[in-house]
């Protein structure tokens, strides 16, 4: 990260957490906004949190760790989160999950080169009754089929830079 | 939702997860709740304040029920499940030391359900605890190892590990980290948040994948640790141990070239002895003498020489600054003075208040004046050249071994104390000399720095360092006999647990400068600047208590206009220290303190000034008295600015 | 809601604000009445009585109080709340309002599950529009002194922070570690204050409630499980969805409704439900027989019950917070032996040890999770334990 970045990322933490008196509950929000400007929550980031916060890094990093929709590993453009829970397993996941990486050329737990997906398991979706269910960052895509996943794919790769998620900078 | 926040204040309610959710909170008054409740354990009828865990009420009953994660002087976890009980009506197990008695009911600690549960979680728990108890330092003294008996595991169940799965983490000087033998029970991690305050250890992801972990996982040796040692002594297991230098000591010892010296700290003497079953508070001073004469150390000498002359460089240093700021109306005196004898301490203020370094008094802590005068003045005085020297420090310390390793440290121009040598581990030592040490012959500390007075031994305690300080420097400012000032020579509201205390004397009269100091007071006739003056004082012990004396003095509090604050990174002070006996808890820090208090009644003199030695080196080798040229030298140090930046 | 489910009868439409006009006229302790009459249990899973739980809020100390959605369902086989949020956001809003003129607080939050950030920008505007109609805000329905207000909080992926107290321990910035209880959020909850945490149809049928009268609320359900309740209904059947159905209705003839006769087992309540073998179709829905908080998934003839319970062991390793021995190495080592069945090297006694340890989980777990984790594969041991050695069910 230049450290100009960290700086514009340190005003905005700083000026987050001043909305909530910096008291701790505003930690999770904070960490949201760093993981959706920066795709991810890097030590630098931790550190100047915790300042913000009058708490540890560590504490941080513990937060960060716990949940999986914060991460200290950079992350895709787009998240590609494949639910894997039971009745979408039943609904025929494996197949959709190895279509994804046949499409993507990489495995689950990774991002491709260019940084544009990482591809994940995640639990149950709440869209069980129209499974396989799975989301691209916020967006929810059900019934998918292995066919489909290289259109849903395409959509992205194309709507790149509109859909891009909104003040990003890193 | 910024509206609604209930403590606004910064940093408010750090406590990390499920120690905020601690039980009810005990009546400490019943009358004013008039709640007591009945409860049957086992059949055993009592009645409790409304509030009381399981546990304690179980322990009112001599009924012991086995712990793990809980530990007495920290917020409750309830993670481990090995304190279940089985309440009557309750569909599941409760953990006993998490469970509030809020109405009256039946409990059973030892039904079939529960011992199979406790079994079960022990079985668990083994699973990927990688570790031989053979070869663990807390073979024997380890709180997994006795319930694994207690309940007789026979077998692992479900597996055990052998191949590590972590790196032993030995970047400290003080603490090593060996996560292979973690039972994840969070202790460490409640020490290091909620009790010291640091926040080095937290836990971190989730599920099996859990870890205590440091900040980005960086080694100890690079993140903000203050080399305490406080989670060694509340680590159930053998997972977290101090830097041990045993083995290099025992070479130096075999080796006939080297002239190897120990000196010992007031607190090792009043505990060592637990590690040899002897009850906590049993001072072993003189046998311990003899088992060091043992073991093979050349010269045994006292700390508390140091100490006593730490008290007349730290007066004095003192003086100097209330002088400048008083008479010279100096305004960039750095006021109140901190005590720098605690290298937890000293570090816990570099990293998180290094703005107040220059508050810090400049003298070395009592082990490291110790050093560089061995090295310097008993090596000229004994005839032997320093290099062959190794000198050995006995601390109850594990930020000793840090701070012998400062590269400031080395002033006699050698490494001025080669090893920090916990309590823990000399017990260990003397042990393998197959020595049984409350049965052996008492020895006197060897000359030419035997003798130090009741002063110096009192440093162990939270509050010694600055009793000490206070009796020789009223009777040097108001040339009254301090006793005369302070009944018995006993200066009790700033002895005791309290975690802030807080002091002020009248200077009721103003006597002569004495000769050896009027140098330093740039020729000062008298105090008489001091006449009538109210000086303030504080001692802190604990860093979370630190941190509270500190943020009052950032905000231009009462302590603010403290002129002397002594502060201790341990709680209860060195007697706590992490490199003391295990286990630890509010009772044994009592009693070792009361064996120190005791000793010291029977020492031929109670004031550091009155020491013969002291008087001595200033005689002959540190000629131009305390503060001078060459104690700046030796007896001087300077700090860093760290500040708690990782990243 | 699904379409063969056509005669609503909780979740009908309803006038809010005359609804809230109405409960606004009646104290405090009426409306908690009426709905601890009614009988209503917690529709989050727990099915604790939710009139005792405002009550207990209500005359708990606290100069602050909140009032909590649970809106994190994670549950697998979960998905109603979804439809409540999408379909039923106003009449939630005004729930979580009669909520909070019960209890007496000023302040609710909604904690939305972050994969369902989707449902936010909607949610905003509702909540927006009921500000506008001043069903939110100050002087609320022209109640003087009352105001209540709502904003949303985004989980940040961690089923077990629907858990209530896991919840507020994120809503304060911390892991989503289940405290120790008691005490309980209706004393000490968020920021220390009273707290009541409620599931989203559990606000949504309170709200129906005050209105219609908890003597029309009994008229349906059972004696101890009064009312309907809504199923998310999926797997292997013919029209999976969200049905409402009476409390008390056979899951025989559930599976009837949902075109999933020929099951030949339904795990009732996710995840941490139990597996019910088709011999037990029988059995009734309710809190006194199988309780649920609404998830029924349907397996087919040909499901290997084996894969469906190392589905659920793996999830619940995923979901795991890790904090208690029971749970975190509990759920892997019960994994682990999993797969040794499908490796086919593991011993019918270690399976025993295993059924063993995992009654160890339910009894000494730390919090709902770890105590309901072992359910699936208890009750698939038990159902279907010769399936498991058998080869010819592996796909
Ligand atoms: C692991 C776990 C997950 C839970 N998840 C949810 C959830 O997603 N939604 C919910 O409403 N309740 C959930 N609960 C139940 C809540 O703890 C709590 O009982 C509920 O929100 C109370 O609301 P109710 O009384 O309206 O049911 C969960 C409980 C546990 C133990
Ligand atoms: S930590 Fe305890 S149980 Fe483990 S090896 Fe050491 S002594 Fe044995
Ligand atoms: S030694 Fe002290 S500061 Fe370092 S990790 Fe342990 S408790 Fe924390
Ligand atoms: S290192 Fe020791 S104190 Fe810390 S969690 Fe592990 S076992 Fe507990
Ligand atoms: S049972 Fe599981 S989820 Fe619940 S506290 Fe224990 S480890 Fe965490
Ligand atoms: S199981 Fe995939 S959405 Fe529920
Ligand atoms: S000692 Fe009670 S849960 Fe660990």
């Amino acid at each position: 990260m230049l450290a100009s970045e960290r700086e514009q990322l340190k005003s905005e933490i700083n000026e987050m957490a001043k909305k909530f008196n910096h008291h701790r509950s505003g930690l999770i929000p904070v960490l949201q906004h760093v993981q959706n400007v920066s795709r991810h929550i890097s030590p630098e980031a931790m550190q100047d949190i915790a300042l913000a916060f009058d708490i540890h890094p560590v504490e941080v990093q513990g937060v960060v760790s716990f949940y999986s929709f914060l991460s200290t590993e950079k992350k895709g453009k787009f998240i590609i989160r494949l639910c894997r829970t039971i009745t979408c397993d039943m609904a025929g996941k494996d197949a959709v999950a190895r279509q994804l990486e046949n499409e993507l050329d990489i495995e689950f737990g990774e991002t491709t080169e260019d940084g544009m997906f990482t591809l994940e398991f995640t639990n149950c979706l709440g869209m069980c009754d129209q499974g396989p269910a799975m989301l691209v960052n916020d967006d929810i895509h059900t019934k998918v089929t292995p066919d489909k996943v290289v259109d849903i794919i395409e959509s992205y790769r194309k709507r790149f830079g509109a859909n891009v998620i909104q003040g990003e900078h890193a | 939702m910024e509206k609604n926040v209930k403590n606004p204040k910064i940093g408010a309610d750090r406590a990390p997860a499920s120690s905020v959710a601690a039980s009810v909170e005990v009546a400490k008054n019943q009358d004013e709740l008039g709640a007591m409740v009945a409860v049957t354990i086992d059949g055993n009828e009592i009645k409790v304040p409304f509030g009381t865990t399981i546990l304690d009420a179980a322990k009112k009953l001599n009924i012991k029920i086995p712990t793990l994660c809980h530990h007495e002087d920290l917020k409750v976890a309830g993670v481990c499940r090995v304190c279940v009980v089985e309440v009557e009506n309750q569909r599941t197990l409760q953990a006993a030391c998490a469970y509030p008695i809020t109405s009256p009911m039946n409990i059973k600690t030892y039904s079939s359900k529960v011992r199979k549960a406790r079994r079960h979680n022990l079985d668990l728990m083994l699973k990927h605890h990688v570790g031989e108890c053979y070869s663990c330092f807390r073979n024997n003294n380890c709180e997994l190892q006795s319930l694994a008996k207690e309940y007789g595991v026979d077998s692992y169940r479900f597996g055990h590990d052998t191949e590590p799965h972590h790196e032993v983490d030995k970047s400290s000087y003080s603490v090593v980290r060996d996560m292979n033998k973690c039972i994840h029970c969070r202790r460490c991690v409640r020490t290091c948040i909620d009790l010291q305050e640091v926040g080095v250890l937290e836990a971190v992801n989730r599920g099996p994948d859990l870890d205590i972990a440091t900040f980005d996982d960086m080694p100890l040796g690079e993140v903000v640790c203050i080399n305490c040692g406080q989670c060694i002594n509340r680590c159930p297991v053998g997972a977290l141990r101090a830097n041990d230098p045993s083995d290099e000591i025992w070479e130096a010892i075999d080796n006939p070239e080297k002239h190897v010296v120990i000196q010992t700290a007031p607190s090792p003497r009043a505990a060592i002895g637990e590690c040899f079953g002897l009850p906590a508070g049993t001072s072993v001073t003189r046998q311990l003498n003899t088992a060091m004469k043992r073991c093979g150390f050349d010269k045994v000498f006292d700390t508390n020489f140091t100490a006593d002359l730490t008290i007349m460089e730290e007066a004095t240093e003192l003086l100097i600054r209330l002088k400048k700021a008083l008479v010279d109306k100096d305004a960039n005196v750095a006021l109140p003075q901190f005590t720098s004898c605690s290298p937890g301490w000293v570090k816990y203020l570099e990293h998180f208040y290094p703005e107040y370094t220059d508050n810090l008094s400049s003298c070395k802590s009592p082990q490291q004046m110790f050093g560089a005068l061995i090295k310097t003045w008993y090596a000229q005085e004994a005839g032997i050249d320093p290099k062959n020297i190794v000198s050995v420090a006995l601390m109850p310390c594990s930020a000793k071994k840090f701070e012998c390793n400062r590269p400031e440290m080395q002033d006699s121009g050698y490494k001025d104390v080669d090893y920090g040598l916990t309590s823990r581990e000399l017990a260990q030592m003397i042990q393998e000399a197959g020595l049984d040490l409350p049965n052996l012959p008492h020895t006197d500390f060897d000359d030419p720095i035997g003798e130090a007075t009741g002063a110096g031994l009192i440093f162990g305690a939270t509050g010694g360092v600055m009793e000490a300080a206070l009796r020789t420097a009223v009777e040097i400012v108001t040339g009254i006999k301090t006793e005369n000032v302070f009944e018995n020579l006993d200066i009790i509201p700033i002895r005791g647990f309290e975690g802030v205390k807080y002091m002020e004397i009248k200077v009721p009269a103003a006597g002569p400068v004495p000769e050896i100091l009027s140098k330093a007071l740039g020729g000062a006739k008298d105090f008489s600047f001091l006449k009538d003056a109210v000086l303030k004082v504080a001692v802190a012990h604990g860093t979370a208590n630190a941190k509270k004396v500190m943020e009052d003095i950032k905000a231009g509090g009462k302590f603010s206009e403290c002129h002397f604050i002594e502060f201790m990174a341990c709680p209860g002070g060195c007697l706590g220290g992490g490199g003391q006996p295990i286990p630890t808890s509010p009772e044994i820090r009592k009693a070792r303190t009361q064996a120190i208090y005791d000793e010291e009644k029977t020492l031929y003199s109670r004031k550091s000034h009155e020491n013969p030695t002291v008087d001595r080196i200033y005689g002959k080798f540190l000629t131009e008295g305390p503060c001078g040229h060459k104690s700046h030298k030796l007896l001087h140090t300077h700090y860093v600015k760290r500040g708690k930046k990782i990243v | 809601m699904s379409k063969s489910n056509k005669n609503l009868i909780v979740f009908s439409e309803i006038d809010i604000e005359k609804a809230l006009k109405n409960a606004l006229q009646k104290s405090r302790p009426d409306i908690i009445n009426e709905v601890r009459d009614s009988g209503l249990k917690g529709r989050g899973g727990a099915g604790f009585p939710t009139g005792i739980k405002w009550n207990l809020a209500a005359s708990a100390q606290g100069d602050c109080k909140f009032v909590i959605c649970n809106a994190d369902e994670g549950e697998p086989g979960t998905f109603k709340d979804r439809v409540l949020l999408t379909d039923y956001a106003q009449q939630l809003a005004a729930g979580m309002v009669l909520a909070g003129y019960a209890i007496g607080a000023k302040e609710g939050i909604i904690y939305l599950r972050a994969e369902y950030t989707y449902l936010k920008a909607d949610l905003e505007k509702t909540l927006e529009d009921l500000r506008a109609k001043n069903i939110l805000g100050e002087n609320i329905c022209g109640k003087q002194g009352f105001n209540f207000d709502i904003h949303i909080h985004m989980g940040s992926g961690a089923y077990i922070c629907g858990e209530e107290t896991a919840l507020i321990e994120s809503l304060e910035g911390q892991r989503g570690e289940p405290r120790n209880r008691p005490p309980f959020p209706v004393t000490v909850g968020y920021l220390g204050c009273p707290t009541s945490v409620n599931n989203v149809e559990t606000f949504i049928t309170a709200l129906h409630i005050v209105e219609k009268g908890a003597k029309w609320f009994k008229t349906h359900g059972t004696e101890k499980s009064t009312g309907t309740k809504l199923f998310s209904v999926s797997g292997d059947c013919e029209n999976p969805g969200v049905y409402e159905f009476p409390m008390g209705i056979t899951i025989e003839e559930l599976l009837n409704q949902v075109g999933g006769q020929d099951a030949k087992a339904v795990q009732v309540g996710g995840a941490s439900g139990n597996c019910i073998p088709r011999h037990q179709f029988s059995k009734t829905i309710a809190y006194e027989d199988v309780a649920t908080g609404g998830s029924i998934i349907v397996f087919g003839p040909h499901r290997d019950m084996l894969q469906v319970a190392i589905n659920f062991m793996e999830f619940f390793c995923d979901e795991s917070c890790g904090q208690c021995t029971p749970c975190r190495i509990g759920t892997e080592t019960i994994l682990e032996g999993l797969d040794m069945i499908e490796d086919g090297c593991c011993s019918v006694k270690y399976l025993r040890e295993l059924v063993s340890l995992g009654e160890t989980m339910q009894l000494s777990s730390k919090c709902g999770l770890g105590q309901s984790a072992p359910n699936a594969f208890l009750s698939i041991v038990e159902h279907f334990k010769s399936e498991l050695f058998d080869d010819s069910f592996r796909r």
